[in-house]
């Protein structure tokens, strides 16, 4: 038997690592039973696509076209649509006929059932026949429609769009004016909407239920959303168990889940959310997701039932009691967990990266990632959750910078927001009647504020301490109300014998013996549930995704714990993302779901005094723990902490270039805005800014003048003892060159040179990257190549690391170097069939077995790994590319050349190939002279161009054809407006005048537009000639495996 | 709130220290646990709990508070029974703030209303560990100068205690039940009136030779089975009589000792809300609530055949007779707390009532 999987792509706002989970589980579990696996996911990055887990991987776009072809190659018997997200149901929901006609059977759930789920109107007919009660709505085709339809229904109502992915387009209004804009966008997405009541402050509740064949059926997990209706719940925090409900309610939205699920036919795994009035007894269901979500994902992790893996499972025609618990090893998979801890899961934003975004949080989601506290008491597994974020606080209460507080409470940094509330003595009525969220959450919050204020005090006393502790406050703030050092704090509750006990989640609270892994600390225990015998190595996981930091630090670690496993090591995880893979419970010996903090970590270490810690894996993070954790005499694998801090120290580095000769450029710290001038004005602008003060807001800036870099500086916030600003010569022009390598006692094992497509200024993470370098010369090929060497024996690094370098006129200089694996090492392990991180981790282990034969980097095919951004539900977030990094994923495609890898991979983040028209608006003459080339290519191509009246004018002076489309706020036809709105532009191509200006005008209008209304949107020169060029090419677009690239 | 010291000393010698809440004052019983997350009050009103401290695993107890409380013959509220059954108390977190529509007051009050001690601030997973290690163990709620000594509830008939002293009429159907009352919880009372019948409750000893019934329910309750001789003995008439009967709990053990089976002590107890028992007829597997740490040998003799087989230990959880319409099971039908996905068998028994 053969299986097709369809994955889920790139990570993006909605879709994210949760499918790489569910993905590698379903694989796993088809693996066990011999089937054969084919998986179509262009998503690099994840685990899931590396040769252990599917026997065929294709690297290619999860649309209709691809993957009839790949059906029509591969003959599948059968296809899993489940496991995959939203884009793999909606990909096979559009497959409907391909799959009958190429005899391919739909796994467990059927089309038409999925159908009913995601049609309201199906769904709200089906949950009729039953008598199960769903929102009141109507739905409409068209703005017309729904304008008159809302005054049947009254305002505020809720706009829903049908194929939602993340709540994209749907929202709450509250007038007529506001319902206007939102249909609007909505029809962009989709052809049917629905208005419905709305059902403000109502619970939202979530479960989680799995069904067989044979029709046993049980709810694995319920949940609870902090925020009520109204709130995305990829944007609430959630807790589970529920705490709120009662018995009755319980088991009653229990019931009905079931019943629903039956009703429907869903076979495998789903997830039900429910609407709960809080003040009677009365109840909706709000939809059904007849897959593997982000709430699957999360109620595998809060339990530890593996969802997905039953799922793929019960595909294959298993049923429920025949599985076995594989936590326990002796109980079946036919029961539901009992729960002896609470999880809370706390979404991470990453607004602050986005210019102009709205920061109101509501029913669209724009969180990027996720983490998962546990505790024994709500306050214990919140607080961990806030320091699980990374974001820089201790805990709920903190002393994050916030704006006027009415306004905060609806934003992203709502939580603090509610901490400074209590802190000012706001009732807990008041914040449930601004907030809505449940009194019980509001009351144990306000305990915490309370609790702070008590510790307020130079000697705690042992009990207080010991209710600090089991309250989930960190010994940093502790030591910081206390104003002690957070050493000291340690030491004194050492010695009064508070320390925290490793427990089990054992999907049956104790009930019976269990022998699972899946570990957690809690101060409300006393003993231990597991032994500390054998040691092992400690791999310190990625944290939340975010922006930045990703799913690509899950394939190093989990990469990294194999290759430990594989040298017989007892291997040991941390992490706090349930996202992940590495947090499944058979992917090491002991899983800690734990905070990434030096406490935390400490902790850790002293129950299970591991030979060694890898930090080189999960990213900063982890990476920053390296000196304070050797200083703790933690031992380090890998390159020493101490020369860490030798690249990692700005000076120190720089000095160590100069004394090797090597070029970087020019750069100064400075401490006053007067010096940061000077020096700017030294060395010429452009000039990168990087304050060291920022605690919200763009890290990052390019300033061309004075007046925009003092602008910037304001905005960021000010000088003050102990802080400066960096500030570095910006060279215009220049290509930028990824450098990824494995060394081992300073001699480099293996390594890949990569080539970003777009200009230096663009961030790499948001960069276009050729793998191999394809168009720089062979002379900087070598020259990167002796440089990094150079570095890597300076610096004695032993593991992974990275190096950045800029390349203009034939000089190669290095911007950035990390000791750690970068972003980019799955993409070239996968593009040269290498595992970088096992040749790094024997490294480590000083087990080297000597460098990679060259040979190995001569490939046939040419990778090209492409962004992929979630502007389209960032509300009014600027989308353009800058030295600040946006992307929320990526997606890497081979080809026989760079046209096609190209092409694929583009089409693989979503961009839909123009067929007629292009509309291109260029800031700035320079621009439009470096785009002449290009624009007349796609004008030579035939496309029907369109342009804004400045650079309408400069094509006609240069002899192309193109309409003067006027500007959104001329409102004169032809307008822009008008036309994308009625899908007459096909691309649109819209240069800024430069890199980091904050352009307030119509340029800004017209890329929001774009987006907005779905049109594929290019800001960059270079990406521009690339696609024009790509284009002229018509190359084949092959349906290649990957064993086939790699030969 | 008055906090004081207090704590659990058990009979092998483990003492737990925590604070004391509702009334303070110190109890004795067999100490049990059950690792159900939510019905707090559905479990501290079960007859069968009777005699028992209960240790709820879970952590946080008390969050939905406490609805208005009736009285001990109404059918009103989350409540199993009129009164709290359980000797005491034992959590981790009591929650002092409770958030409920249906709420009227904390737990802790509740308690304090009821006469019974609790004790918080006990690590309940290494508790339940110890416990299920033991399965059953004596224990005591102890306060700074107020000892007690250990009570073995075993030792005298707690269905007596719990059972009915008079006969009560539910309902208004054509079918008469009886309900053979050994510590029946409200709830399978309701599920029986829900579905048209009436009901007539007798205590456990009653002679149901002289009742006009059509069908008998021998109810759940607490202790050993063994204990019950004369309950034993009225369901052997029962039976000779051959109505229908349908055994709940210790109703299912009182019917198999009543049909000259036996019964043992399991290893490790059933007492939570997440057990899979699988329905021999259909294949299907429900997820049923328990509490009991006996069980009926899987030895059924000639005339009775296995119904339910737990899915996890694949111990007895249900028997039926091969010709005549007698069936027990050793879960509990009516949830309460707990699922409801066996509910469907008051439908099976009151179709095979006449």
């Amino acid at each position: 038997m053969k299986v097709l999987l369809l994955g889920s792509g790139a990570l993006k706002i909605g879709e994210a690592g949760e499918f790489d989970y569910s993905g590698s589980q379903a694989l796993k579990a088809l693996k066990e039973e011999g089937v054969k696996t084919v998986l179509v996911n262009p998503n690099i990055a994840t685990i899931q696509t590396g040769r252990e887990f599917a026997d065929r991987i294709y690297f290619l776009p999860v649309n209709r076209e691809f993957v009839e072809r790949i059906i029509r190659r591969e003959k599948p018997d059968g296809i899993l649509l489940g496991f995959g997200g939203q884009t793999a149901l909606n990909c096979g929901v559009s497959l409907e006929g391909v799959l009958d006609r190429h005899k391919v059977r739909v796994l467990v759930t059927p089309l038409k059932t999925i159908k009913e789920t995601e049609d309201r109107a199906l769904f709200v007919a089906k949950l009729a026949e039953i008598g199960v009660l769903t929102p009141r709505g109507v739905v409409v085709t068209s703005v017309k429609r729904g304008m008159a339809a809302a005054s049947s229904l009254g305002f505020p109502l809720m706009v829903r769009v049908s194929y939602d992915l993340g709540g994209r387009g749907s929202g709450v209004v509250r007038d007529l004016a506001e319902l206007q804009i939102k249909l609007e966008r909505a029809f962009a997405f989709s052809k049917r909407v629905l208005l419905e009541e709305y059902l403000h402050g109502w619970k939202e509740i979530e479960y989680e239920v799995v069904r067989d064949g044979r029709d046993n059926c049980l709810t694995v997990c319920n949940m609870e959303n902090l925020d009520p209706m109204g709130f995305h719940t990829g944007e609430s925090a959630v807790v589970a168990p529920t705490q709120t409900l009662t018995n009755f309610e319980y088991h009653e939205l229990r019931r009905i889940a079931i019943q629903v699920v039956r009703h429907l036919g869903v076979v495998g795994e789903c997830n039900i959310q429910f609407a709960l009035d809080p003040y009677r007894w009365d109840y909706r269901v709000i939809e059904v997701n007849a897959r593997l979500s982000r709430s699957s994902a999360l109620a595998s992790k809060a339990t530890a039932y593996p969802l997905a893996y039953v799922a793929a499972k019960l595909a294959l025609g298993k049923t429920l009691p025949e599985l076995k618990n594989s936590v326990t090893g002796v109980t079946t998979t036919c029961f539901e967990p009992a729960l002896d801890y609470i999880v809370c899961k706390i979404p991470r934003w990453d607004l602050q990266k986005f210019r102009r975004v709205e920061s109101r949080i509501g029913s669209e989601m724009k969180s990027v990632g996720e983490v998962m506290g546990i505790g024994r008491s709500f306050e214990e597994a919140f607080q961990k959750a806030f320091r699980m974020l990374e974001i820089g606080v201790d805990g709920f209460v903190s002393d994050f910078k916030l704006g006027p507080l009415a306004d905060e409470l609806r934003t992203d940094k709502r939580f603090f927001a509610i901490a400074k509330a209590l802190r000012l003595g706001w009732p807990v009525s008041k914040l449930r009647r601004i907030t809505g969220i449940d009194p019980w959450f509001l009351e144990r919050m306000k305990g915490l504020v309370g609790m702070e204020e008590r510790l307020r005090q130079k000697r705690p006393p042992r009990p207080l301490l010991l209710q600090a502790k089991r309250a989930g406050f960190s010994d940093a703030r502790i030591a910081a109300l206390a104003g002690r050092k957070e050493a000291s704090v340690r030491a004194l509750r050492k010695k009064w014998g508070i320390v925290p006990a490793v427990k089990q989640m054992d999907t049956l609270a104790a009930e019976y013996p269990a022998r699972t892994n899946y570990l957690y600390l809690t101060y409300h225990e006393t003993e231990d549930d597991v032994a500390f015998g054998e040691r092992g190595v400690l791999v310190l996981g990625s944290g939340p995704y975010r922006i930045g930091s990703s799913v690509e630090f899950d394939w190093c670690s989990v990469s990294c714990v194999r290759s430990l496993a594989a040298q017989g090591r007892k291997t040991i995880v941390l992490n706090s993302n349930p996202e992940t893979v590495s947090t499944d419970y058979d992917m090491s010996d002991r899983l800690y779901f734990e905070e990434m903090t030096l406490e935390r970590v400490l902790d850790v270490c002293d129950k299970e005094r591991p030979d060694g810690v890898v930090v080189s894996m999960g990213g900063q993070t982890p990476n920053n723990l390296a000196v304070p954790l050797a200083r703790n005499g933690v031992r380090i694998l890998g390159t020493a902490p101490s020369d860490i801090v030798r690249a990692e120290d700005r000076n120190k580095f720089s000095a160590l270039l100069d004394r090797h000769g090597v070029e970087q450029p020019e750069w100064k710290d400075l401490s006053s805005l007067r010096s940061a001038r000077a020096f700017a004005r030294a060395i010429g602008f452009p000039v990168l800014i990087r304050p060291s003060f920022v605690l919200s807001g763009s890290a990052m800036s390019v300033a061309f003048d004075e007046s925009g870099m003092e602008r910037f500086l304001a905005k960021a916030g000010s000088f003050s003892p102990g802080q400066s600003v960096i500030i570095t010569k910006f060279i215009e022009g220049a290509k930028e060159i990824e450098f990824d390598g494995v060394a081992a006692q300073g001699e480099l094992l293996c390594y890949a040179i990569g080539e970003h497509i777009e200009n230096a200024g663009v961030h790499s993470g948001d960069a276009t990257i050729i793998l191999p370098a394809q168009r720089i010369h062979v002379q900087a090929h070598r020259e990167v190549r002796l440089i990094a060497k150079t570095i890597a024996r300076a610096l004695r690094i032993t593991g992974p690391f990275n190096i950045q370098f800029i390349a203009k006129d034939d000089r190669i200089k290095v911007i950035e170097c990390n000791l750690r694996a970068s972003r980019t090492f799955p993409f070239v392990s996968k593009t040269y069939g290498v595992d970088f991180i096992d040749i790094a981790t024997r490294a480590m282990l000083g087990d080297s077995t000597g460098p990679v034969h060259k040979s190995l980097f001569e490939t046939d095919a040419i990778a090209i790994k492409a962004p992929q951004f979630s502007f389209s539900r960032l509300k009014k977030a600027d989308p353009i590319l800058t030295v600040e990094m946006a992307s929320t994923g990526e997606v890497a495609c081979f080809g026989r050349s760079v046209h096609e890898a190209f092409l694929k991979a583009i089409v693989a983040t979503g961009f839909r190939i123009p067929r007629r028209s292009v509309f291109v608006s260029i800031k700035g003459d320079v621009n439009r002279v470096r785009s002449l080339d290009w624009i007349r290519a796609l004008a030579a191509l035939g496309f029907e161009m369109t342009a804004t009246e400045h650079t309408a004018d400069f094509l006609r002076r240069n002899g192309i054809a193109a309409e003067r489309l006027f500007k959104i706020h001329e409102s004169r036809e032809p307008n822009v407006r008008t036309r994308l709105q009625g899908r007459r532009i096909d691309l649109v191509i819209n240069i800024p005048f430069s890199y980091d200006r904050i352009e307030f005008d119509d340029s800004y209008e017209i890329r929001r537009m774009a987006v907005d209304f779905g049109v594929p949107l290019i800001t960059n020169i270079q990406l521009a000639r690339l696609l024009a060029e790509a284009l002229a090419a018509k190359p084949e677009l092959e349906v290649r495996a990957w064993d086939e690239y790699l030969g | 709130m008055n906090r004081r010291r207090a704590s659990l000393v058990l009979e092998d010698g483990h003492v737990f220290e925590g604070e004391v809440f509702g009334e303070a004052r110190p109890a004795a019983g067999e100490v049990v646990f059950n690792t159900g997350m939510a019905g707090y009050p559905e479990s501290l009103t079960d007859p069968s709990y009777s005699g028992q401290i209960l240790v709820l695993t879970y952590p946080l107890i008390g969050n939905y508070g406490v609805p208005p409380g009736t009285g001990p013959e109404s059918l009103d509220g989350p409540f199993e029974s009129g009164r709290v059954q359980v000797a005491g108390l034992i959590v981790s977190s009591l929650c002092p703030a409770p958030s409920h529509w249906s709420s009227t007051r904390t737990l802790d009050a509740w308690l304090r209303e009821e006469n019974v001690a609790g004790i918080q601030g006990i690590p309940t997973r290494t508790l339940t560990k110890i416990l299920r290690e033991k399965g059953t163990m004596l224990g005591k709620i102890v306060l700074p100068g107020r000892d007690t000594d250990f009570f073995d509830p075993d030792k005298i008939n707690l269905v007596e205690r719990v059972s009915t002293k008079k006969v009560l009429s539910y309902g208004s159907g054509r079918k008469r039940i009886a309900l053979l009352d050994c510590g029946a919880k409200n709830n399978i009372i309701r599920c029986l009136v829900n579905r048209g019948v009436t009901v007539l409750r007798v205590p456990w000893d009653h002679d149901l030779a002289s009742l006009d019934y059509d069908g008998l329910v021998i109810s759940n309750g607490p202790g050993n089975p063994k204990m019950c001789g004369r309950a034993v003995e009225e369901a052997r008439k029962a039976m000779a009589r051959g109505k229908p009967i349908f055994g709940i709990c210790l109703g299912n053990q009182i019917l198999a000792l009543a049909a000259g089976l036996d019964t043992y002590k399991l290893k490790y107890g059933h007492r939570s809300q997440n057990q899979p028992c699988l329905d021999t007829r259909t294949g299907r597997c429900p997820i049923t609530s328990q509490n009991h740490g006996y069980a009926v040998k899987p030895e059924l003799g000639p005339d009775w055949e296995a119904w339910f087989v737990n899915a996890n230990d694949g111990t007895n959880e249900g028997i039926r007779h091969k010709r005549l319409p007698f069936r027990a099971v050793q879960f509990h039908p009516e949830g309460a707390p707990g699922p409801r996905d066996t509910e469907y068998l008051f439908d099976e028994f009151l179709e095979a009532v006449k």
